[in-house]
């Protein structure tokens, strides 16, 4: 043991110098396995991705023909198609509106009331729902929304039966009941991302100077005028980062729609039920396409108006 | 910064209504669980009863779901943490080409919907020819696991300052030496702090998983198959209540790791 230890020191002391004097060699050594994986395991996934879009399904044998087409995406375009499309992003577009107009309020005291203790417990509060689990927060509403459930009874309670069901009839948001409804999945949709909005808002409206508000009054705006003038566009770049993730998730999920819509399908859906019971990879790999080019419209967009800088 | 001399109440009112929203849902989760209905989700409960408890504990599938989670989970964590941190050491002591395009690959797979990751890998195993298994779950959970480590380690090294390093190499330590007694301790709060998101962030993944797993079944998957066709509702509930709690800790004790290195 003890005439071991020597010659064993030396060796990692000569190991440690050899890497030492090769700083290039240690950092490849260093990167070698990280790379692998991302680099080879998950942008190759990517590729596969891309190649499988060019391939198609032979719809008499119903296996994947491995040659270049573009035939796939020429089906990308039916009417069905493009109907899941514009639900999708309509729907995206007024999940983002809504979480910007209840997060702004709940950043704005965050980040302009609270202080200490109490900041830090807010701080907490927005966070925990943003890493506990998505998909129990989504079966709550399932027994929140149901036709028996407790939305409805609070409803009945209020006498606005009436209302509810006016509401529900509606074309295109209503339907049998709030959990089956475009209605309800707009509202659960709402309460999942609510916290990727609050967030970045919060994080802009720190960076508000204190002094830009102050000569702002100074020079004689009412605190309306200076919130209008001056706090709004400082935090609008905020606003914008949080839409992205909310528009984001909203036009990849299969989730919510699956548990809370009724039978018309959202993109994610249509990718999952391609890939899965109709084993057409291409068309799924293809449809992915879809909220990759939109998002990436909306990134070019956001960028102009300086969301970066806000994240 | 703050002026606490003047809240409008109807800032307070939409503030505190926000905070119900996000807050109140999982109460009324913990509710469901007594109740006696076991068909509906009737509201005002019917009854109230402790017997679910003990129907999901004797739950064969549930505990198989459970366990595979948890496995999946546990390995997903452990590449993370190995791959997070060799990064983040890297990044953070030189300056080379393609570092960005480093830090951009690794946030790549969250910035991403889930559902790119997931058919992305799924047409990999499909031009491969590979099955389903329990590591084609494992590698969709720890490619999207990187990032938590790595975002922990790399706020925590900024924070530490290199002369301690320095001072190790010039006391004649080896860089063995140095990582296991400077950076390591340095660190360590921050990889434990890493390490319990990824878990929590794989422990409850569904989407990719939806994409990786085949025929098998995680306890995300369990619960997606039961909100689509809601045949066992009690038990529902009372996993949910499960993950609820099985998840708030790690995220809680991560967050009291590393609420200074923000």
């Amino acid at each position: 043991m003890a005439t071991s230890s020597p010659t064993r020191k030396s060796l990692w002391h000569r190991l440690s110098t050899f890497f030492y004097l090769r700083p290039g060699l240690t950092l490849a050594a260093m990167l070698a396995a990280p790379l692998l994986w991302l680099g080879v395991v998950y942008v190759g996934s990517l590729f596969a991705l891309l190649l499988q879009s060019f391939f198609r399904l032979d719809d008499f044998t119903g296996q994947v023909v491995r040659r270049f087409t573009l035939y796939t995406y020429s089906q990308l375009f039916t009417a069905a198609n493009i109907d899941i499309m514009i639900r999708t992003s309509g729907m995206a577009a007024a999940v983002t509106l809504a979480c910007a107009l209840v997060a702004f309020p709940v950043a704005y005291y965050m980040a302009r009331h609270a202080e200490g203790r109490a900041k830090a417990a807010l701080y907490l509060a927005v966070l925990l729902p943003l890493w506990s689990s998505y998909l129990v927060r989504v079966y709550a509403w399932k027994l929140i929304l149901a036709k028996e459930g407790i939305v409805s009874w609070f409803i009945s309670q209020l006498r606005l039966d009436w209302a509810l069901d006016r509401i529900l009839q509606l074309p295109v948001i209503g339907g049998p009941s709030l959990s089956v409804s475009m209605l309800g999945m707009w509202l659960v949709f709402v309460y999942v991302w609510l916290p990727y909005m609050i967030l970045p808002i919060q994080a802009a409206l720190e960076r508000v100077p204190q002094s830009l508000i102050d000569a702002s009054g100074d020079l004689g705006a009412r605190p309306a005028e200076t919130f209008r003038k001056v706090i709004l566009p400082l935090a609008f770049p905020g606003v914008v980062a949080g839409s992205i993730f909310t528009f984001s998730l909203t036009l990849g999920d299969f989730i919510i729609p699956g548990t809370i819509g009724n039978s018309s399908y959202f993109l994610g859906q249509a990718v999952l039920s391609h890939q899965g019971t109709a084993g057409n990879v291409p068309m799924a790999a293809a449809l992915t396409a879809v909220p990759m080019v939109i998002m990436a419209v909306y990134l070019i967009i956001a960028k102009k108006l300086g969301a970066f800088e806000a994240l | 910064m703050t002026n606490t001399s003047r809240k409008p109440p109807a800032l307070i009112i939409a503030t505190v209504g926000a905070l119900l929203f996000l807050h109140v849902p999982l109460a009324i989760i913990l509710l469901y669980s007594f109740t006696t209905d076991d068909r509906t989700y009737t509201f005002p409960l019917p009854g109230l009863t402790l017997r679910w408890f003990p129907t999901a504990w004797a739950r064969a599938d549930l505990w198989q779901a459970l366990w595979l989670s948890v496995k999946v989970a546990g390995v997903a964590t452990a590449i993370a943490l190995t791959l997070g941190s060799l990064i983040a050491l890297a990044i953070y002591r030189s300056k080379f080409f393609g570092r960005e395009a480093i830090s951009f690959l690794v946030i790549l797979p969250i910035a991403l919907p889930g559902i790119v990751t997931g058919i992305a890998l799924r047409s990999a195993l499909s031009l491969l020819d590979l099955n389903f298994s329990y590591w084609t779950i494992v590698v969709g959970h720890a490619t999207f696991c990187v990032v938590t480590v790595y975002n922990n380690v790399i706020a925590r090294l900024r924070r530490t300052s290199a002369s301690q390093i320095e001072a190790s190499m010039d006391l004649g330590a080896n860089s063995f030496q140095t990582f296991r007694y400077i950076v390591l301790p340095a660190i360590a709060t921050a990889l434990l702090a890493g390490g319990m998101l990824a878990f929590a962030l794989s422990f409850d993944e569904v989407i990719v998983t939806t994409f990786t797993a085949g025929q098998q079944a995680t306890l995300p998957i369990w619960i997606f198959s039961q909100l689509v066709r809601p045949r066992d509702r009690p038990v529902t509930n009372v996993v949910a209540v499960f993950v609820i709690a099985i998840t708030a800790i790690p995220i809680l004790l991560a967050h009291r790791l590393t609420s200074k290195d923000a």
